[in-house]
């Protein structure tokens, strides 16, 4: 006995608008936020020490290095914060997400996927600043280079935080296990240690090709332009809206991994 | 009832991993305004049909239709039409209680200030004034359901879909729960349907409760109507201080037909027949070994394993 009788077949109910997306990308933004504040802290603390490190090494490894080394050095090492937080730390936590279950959440909620993913990538991406700020005034006084166009760490930050993070969601997002996600995110973080540290001019020629590929390159070279006191507006759009469309895409790809991950 | 809030028609699901068939052609119509319960032990695919029910899997056949929409095929439209609790709510547990339950309600479509202003009413609602700014992770297991009730109480929706809404609750906050939705019933018409493995629970909250074992339907109708057709058995418990005095014929009698657990035996029995054997028991010498006894009508448990049900892990709180 499973069905009854006496029930009528309904007419549907008219189904209000979907909450909007800048809604929801500001609700989700708001809630890892909140999270971050408890968990991401010492981890940013560890993030910026980790580059500060890298730029103390270089400092004393590179004799006598030319502006362009030097500028190359610093800014791809404030990029690395951001690589750091935006893409490994957020891998992890949607391999997390993913394998904790929490992606139902807010998949049974009426909110557009890739503004959660959106609002995510956002949060991370915001707690890079201050580090990212830090590594690059530190790092152009240890290398005596000009104060002039340092503002340029912000749209690099902005640059490189879209792009990385959007990989580090779909990386995360797109693995079968919370592991994995997290190896991702530590190998993606290497190769934007690699290939943002090194100077383009001192990497193989066959590396040189690879770097182009690596999201984070058009922050870094935006930041480097402005270290060296060349940066041009043309310049520097043209890389950052580059680093837009990369992330645009990624976030597309993290977008539709969720959907998937949910109906798994 | 007038109109069916959910229907559900053939619906089968087989998970990919081991190829368990968590669901096996179910059946369900469940009326507007119900409070409606799937009981089952655990892996009878509650779980998994109210996945189903609110778009989060979809079925590999049949059809589920939520206020006349079809979720199977236009899965997103479920968060319109569902408030959805599932076991846990790890995605809110660094959130204080007031702001995961207004973080809800944002993102079910109110604005900032009529979120908030629902977080307050239903954080006072269900008695969570006292840890409202504490984050979720730093509350007790009770508290934290409790919370995650608020939270998927937030923003009006026509459907509740609640997966063990008071797994680890204590009794007051159980009661506060029952309140809180029997209020959104009454009030707002808002249809029911919960996932319990809790008998009590199912025989006095429940309008209508339908029985899942292996992923089928064995039974679906009131409580009342289900122990009825049953059977007229009674349940006879008895919790032994001493070891049973196996050589009292009475106690002989029942040995040979309890279900034990460790000091408990648990016989079913024809109304008469235990009425007279308890008289023999607290008369007679066994007395003295006897503990505890009761004697009581047939409960969904018993509903349930005279369906033919597997398991014997419902529980009864």
């Amino acid at each position: 006995m499973t069905r009854s009788p006496v029930i009528a077949p309904p007419a549907p109910v008219v189904i209000d608008g979907r909450t909007s997306w800048w809604s929801t990308a500001d609700a989700v933004y708001r809630l890892a936020l909140a999270r971050g504040r408890i968990a991401r802290g010492p981890l940013l603390f560890v993030a910026t020490l980790q580059s500060l490190g890298i730029l103390v090494l270089l400092r004393g490894v590179v004799r006598h290095p030319d502006r362009a080394t030097s500028a190359a050095i610093v800014a791809g090492g404030s990029v690395l914060v951001v690589a750091f937080v935006a893409l490994n730390l957020l891998a992890q936590r949607f391999g997390a997400m993913r394998a904790g279950r929490s992606l139902d959440y807010f998949a049974a909620l009426p909110a557009p996927v890739s503004a959660v993913v959106m609002g995510t990538a956002a949060s991370y991406a915001t707690f890079t600043v201050p580090g990212a700020v830090v590594t690059a005034v530190a790092g152009a006084a240890m290398f005596g280079l000009p104060f002039g166009q340092l503002w340029l760490v912000l749209p690099a930050v902005v640059a490189s935080g879209v792009a990385l993070s959007g990989v580090g969601a779909a990386l995360g997002l797109l693995m079968p296990r919370a592991e994995l996600a997290t190896v991702a995110g530590q190998l993606g973080m290497t190769a934007v240690l690699f290939l943002g540290l090194i100077p383009p001019g001192h990497l193989p020629v066959v590396v040189r090709g690879l770097r182009q590929a690596v999201p984070s390159t058009y922050a870094v070279d935006v930041l480097a332009a402005g270290l060296r006191g060349s940066a041009t507006p043309g310049g520097v759009l043209w890389r950052v809206a580059a680093s837009l469309a990369y992330g645009a895409v990624t976030l597309a790809v993290a977008a539709r991994a969720f959907r998937r991950a949910v109906a798994r | 009832m007038s109109n069916a809030a959910v229907v559900v028609r053939e619906v089968t699901k087989t998970y990919r991993d081991g190829g368990v068939r968590a669901n096996d052609g179910i059946d369900l119509d469940v009326g507007s305004g119900e409070v409606f319960g799937l009981l089952g032990p655990n892996g009878a695919g509650k779980s998994t049909l109210v996945r189903q029910l609110v778009g989060l899997s979809r079925p590999d056949r049949g059809r589920i239709d939520v206020l006349g929409h079809d979720v199977v095929g236009t899965p997103a439209v479920a968060g319109h039409l569902v408030a959805y609790l599932g076991q846990d709510e790890p995605a809110l547990l660094d959130l204080p209680v007031r702001s995961a339950v207004a973080t809800t309600a944002r993102l079910r479509g109110e604005s900032r200030r009529a979120a908030a202003a629902q977080a307050a009413d239903l954080v006072d609602e269900l008695g969570l004034t006292v840890v409202a700014d504490r984050p979720l992770a730093k509350l007790s297991g009770g508290q934290r359901r409790l919370a995650c009730v608020a939270s998927a109480l937030a923003a009006h929706r026509p459907v509740l879909l609640l997966d063990e809404p008071t797994a680890g609750l204590d009794p007051v906050a159980r009661r506060e729960v029952w309140a809180a939705i029997a209020r959104r019933r009454d009030s707002l018409g808002v249809t029911v349907v919960l996932v319990t493995h809790n008998v009590t629970e199912a025989e006095s909250v429940l309008d209508r409760v339908a029985i899942l074992d292996r992923g089928r339907v064995i039974a679906c109708d009131t409580p009342g109507r289900l122990k009825a057709a049953v059977s007229d058995d009674v349940r006879l418990d008895l919790v032994w201080r001493l070891d049973p005095p196996y050589g009292d014929p009475t106690v002989s009698d029942l040995a040979a037909r309890a279900v034990v657990t460790g000091r408990r035996w648990t016989v079913r029995l024809a109304a008469d027949e235990a009425r007279a054997a308890l008289g023999r028991l607290t008369t007679g010498a066994a007395f003295a070994s006897l503990d505890d006894f009761t004697l009581a009508t047939p409960s969904l448990e018993d509903v349930y394993l005279a369906l033919g049900g597997r398991d014997d892990d419902l529980e009864r709180v």
